[in-house]
C-alpha cells in the first residue's frame, strides 16, 4: 500500500478549514485528518487521497492549495509537542509562500477570465560609458 | 510530464504543477519515501552512511557530507525530470533548502540537462503574480501531459 501525507493549506473567504474536515468525515473514507492552523493534512492511501482533495479543491479552486508532506501527522520526530515547540522545518517556506497565496488566487481567477498580463519592461542595466559621463559631469559641478 | 520544481519544498509551485496536469517532483516524496521504510536508522530523515556515498555522483569527496546527503535526496528528482521551473533567488532557505552550495549545484545540474526550463521571480505584488501564474500555465502548456508522456 502505497501511503501518502498531503497537506492542505486553506486562504479563502468562504471555506474554513473546519468545513474541509467535516466534508472529509462525510466522505468515510480510511485516511487520518489532522486540522491544523493554516489548513488540513491528511494522510492516508495514495488513490483515496488524491480522489479525495481533488474534490475538496471543488469548495474553493482559488482559495484551496495542495502539496505532498514528507512526514505524518503527528509525527514525533517532528511533531512541535515533543520536540517542545519552535517552528517545525519547512514552516518558514508555508509562512513566506502563504503570504503570496492571495496574489496567486487573483491571479488563477484573471487566468481563468482570459486575462493576458502585461509583461513588465525589464530595467536595463547602466551602461558604462552613460556612467562615466556621470561621472565627469559630477566632477565638473564640484 | 514530470516537472522539477525549485525551491523543491514549495507549496505554490507544486500546486500549480499538479493544477495544470502534470506531475510535480518535490522533496517532499523523497523525504516521505524515507520516513515510511521499515526500520529507521537514522530518523527523522533516515539519512545512512550510504546516502553522502551515493552524493560523490555529484560532488567530490572533500565536499561537506551535508551538500553529498542532500545531493543522495535530489539524485532522484533531477535523473526522473522532464522539464523544471527555477524560481530565482528564493527568500527561504531553510530545512532540506538551507545549503547554499547544494542549491548551485542543483541549478547547475538542471541547467546543464537541456530540459525545458522556465526561470522566474517569486511574485511581491499582484501584477508580478498575474506575470508568474500566466507564464508557468504557458509553460507547462506547451510540454505533453501527464498522461501522454506514460
Amino acid at each position: 500500500m502505497d501511503t501518502i501525507t498531503k497537506m492542505v493549506v486553506i486562504n479563502s473567504q468562504k471555506v474554513l478549514p473546519s468545513d474541509v474536515v467535516i466534508k472529509l468525515y462525510e466522505s468515510n473514507a480510511d485516511v487520518m485528518i489532522k486540522e491544523t492552523c493554516f489548513g488540513i493534512i491528511v494522510s492516508g492511501e495514495r488513490t483515496i487521497v488524491d480522489s479525495l482533495l481533488s474534490s475538496i479543491r471543488k469548495m474553493d479552486p482559488y482559495g484551496i492549495f495542495i502539496k505532498e508532506r514528507g512526514l505524518a501527522p503527528g509525527e514525533p520526530y517532528r511533531c512541535r509537542a515533543t520536540r517542545r515547540g519552535g517552528a517545525r522545518p519547512g514552516f518558514h517556506t508555508l509562512e513566506t509562500e502563504d503570504k503570496i497565496l492571495p496574489y496567486i488566487a487573483s491571479a488563477l481567477k484573471a487566468l481563468d477570465k482570459g486575462e493576458i498580463p502585461k509583461q513588465k519592461q525589464k530595467k536595463k542595466k547602466l551602461d558604462v560609458e552613460k556612467l562615466k559621463e556621470i561621472i565627469k559631469e559630477a566632477e565638473v559641478t564640484q | 510530464m514530470k516537472v522539477f520544481i525549485y525551491p523543491t519544498n514549495s507549496l505554490i509551485l507544486s500546486d500549480l504543477v499538479e493544477r495544470f496536469g502534470h506531475e510535480p517532483l518535490a522533496i517532499m516524496s523523497e523525504i516521505g519515501k524515507r520516513v515510511r521504510t521499515q526500520g529507521l536508522d537514522s530518523p527523522p530523515l533516515n539519512i545512512t552512511p550510504e546516502e553522502p556515498k551515493l552524493g560523490l555522483k555529484y560532488a567530490a569527496v572533500e565536499v561537506p557530507s551535508g551538500v553529498r546527503g542532500r545531493m543522495a535526496l535530489f539524485d532522484p528528482l533531477i535523473s526522473k525530470a522532464d522539464a523544471a521551473i527555477i524560481v530565482r533567488d528564493p527568500v527561504t532557505s531553510f530545512g532540506c533548502m538551507g545549503c547554499a552550495r547544494t542549491n548551485e549545484l542543483i541549478n547547475f545540474l538542471i541547467r546543464a540537462k537541456k530540459i525545458p526550463l522556465l526561470e522566474l521571480d517569486y511574485p511581491s505584488t499582484e501584477e508580478d503574480a498575474k506575470e508568474f501564474v500566466f507564464k508557468i500555465s504557458e509553460f507547462l502548456k506547451s510540454l505533453k501531459p501527464a498522461e501522454e508522456a506514460k
